[in-house]
């Protein structure tokens, strides 16, 4: 298979970001067992959105449910654009 | 199964401009002077006596015609003419009528909101009333072979090249927003498999319901709301100064995206047809509820945050997706609702 990538996991970690009101976003080489005990497959995109509200009719991924759930997430501890604090000196 | 290319027919004129203008895209590839000045004329003349320049079928096809210069093949042309020093003279006149109507008419939230994060929670609030797609709901109550052939010919003009539009922006962007923007066109481009190319799998549902996949086999047939669509994302996308707007736009129209397609699967399952023509739609169920959260935070957030001054064409440009996509599917809904054809009438049968 082409592009294949790097066997070590820390040259390329998977990021997990969740996000408010919505999805996990999965961003990285990941395989996800369907359910526990089953077979890991290799998800059809290289960043999946994980289904967080039990709306989703094709969980584990999002299908936007949320949005018609209404769907509430904790208030995000960050805002887009700023540093985090462990991102260094850039203001 | 693949369809032969076929050569693009020469669409048909609407008017004076498009007259004008298809006399010279496919006249001597020496124009004579003449010509283009019948057409600055007949374009001069439009602008100012235009009604509503989004519902213009002439003026809209014009662009249409002079924006598929950049895209192709518009097999039909004559020459050489994408850098055409007259025609982009005359596009630009059409532009600017084009874009002073939109930013009249396109509401944008005021206040503004002061910074990304701000921005993010205006586009979730301005696309939360596209969640209860009436069109797309229809659709499912309401699927007809007639009625669902008749959708694929409008998306046909865009979706026949999805992403493409959005594409010129890469260029245009640099850092997160850029990042953002690559990552969703890959997945939009298939991720490396050309058989997962988003045009690739459309096409596939046209063949799959008896329709021509060929580019703009179908456009003497689609009205002014259809081509204004498309007309908007290559204004946006194809001038560096609304390098804002096409990322306001990509990020609406991917936030407005997961649940109607979830519904326009759901009546091409109701007529019995497979995963052939259905793969597209369920495939932008998954991809767009990834490709909303890319679009709103990582692009149109960092965007704002990282380029200040965009901000408010972020804006305008995910309200003009809304609303010129809406002013679309209500002429769709409209005419179905009255039991008649949302297509232009033309010769040629479908």
């Amino acid at each position: 298979m082409k592009n294949e990538r790097s066997e070590d996991p820390s040259e390329d970690p998977v990021v997990i970001t969740p996000c408010p009101n919505g999805p996990l976003l999965v961003r990285g080489d990941v395989l996800i067992a369907p359910e526990p005990g089953a077979e890991p497959q290799k998800p059809p995109r290289r960043v999946v959105a994980l289904c967080r509200c039990n709306m989703s009719s094709i969980a584990p991924f999002c299908d936007g449910s949320h949005k018609l759930a209404n769907f509430r997430t904790r208030p995000p501890r960050y805002n887009i654009g700023s540093p985090r604090e462990d991102a260094g000196e850039e203001d | 199964m693949t369809t032969t290319a076929v050569r693009t027919p020469v669409p048909t004129a609407r008017g004076p401009v498009s007259s004008a203008l298809l006399d010279v895209l496919t006249g001597p590839e020496d124009t004579p002077a003449a010509a283009y000045e019948t057409l600055a004329s007949a374009v001069a003349r439009a602008v100012e006596s235009t009604e509503d320049v989004l519902a213009d079928e002439d003026v809209q096809l014009s662009l249409f015609l002079l924006y598929l210069l950049h895209y192709g093949p518009a097999e039909f042309v004559t020459g050489e003419r994408e850098w055409d020093p007259e025609l982009l003279r005359i596009r630009a006149v059409l532009e600017e009528r084009f874009e002073r109507e939109l930013r009249d008419r396109v509401p944008v939230p005021d206040p503004l909101p002061q910074d990304g994060a701000e921005l993010v929670d205006a586009m979730f609030t301005m696309t939360g009333g596209e969640e209860k797609p009436t069109l797309a709901t229809w659709l499912a109550r309401h699927p007809s072979e007639e009625i669902l052939r008749e959708f694929l010919i409008h998306r046909s003009i865009y979706t026949l090249r999805e992403a493409d539009p959005h594409s010129w922006g890469i260029a245009r962007l640099r850092g997160r927003a850029k990042a953002a923007l690559v990552e969703i066109q890959s997945d939009e481009y298939g991720g490396g498999r050309p058989e997962r190319v988003h045009a690739t799998i459309f096409a596939q549902s046209m063949r799959g319901v008896g329709l021509d996949d060929t580019l703009d086999h179908y456009l003497d047939l689609v009205p002014a709301p259809t081509l204004a669509s498309m007309n908007v994302m290559s204004l946006f996308g194809l001038h560096r100064r609304l390098r804002g707007a096409i990322a306001g736009h990509l990020a609406a129209f991917e936030m407005t995206s997961s649940i109607p397609n979830k519904y326009y699967g759901r009546a091409f399952r109701k007529l019995g047809y497979g995963e052939d023509v259905t793969w597209y739609y369920d495939e932008h169920v998954e991809a767009d509820a990834v490709h909303e959260q890319i679009a709103a935070r990582d692009l149109a957030g960092a965007l704002a945050q990282d380029e200040p001054a965009l901000l408010p064409d972020i804006l305008f440009g995910a309200a003009a997706c809304l609303y010129v996509d809406g002013l679309m599917g209500e002429h769709m809904l409209e005419c179905w609702r009255e039991e008649r054809s949302s297509l232009r009438p033309a010769e040629a049968a479908l």
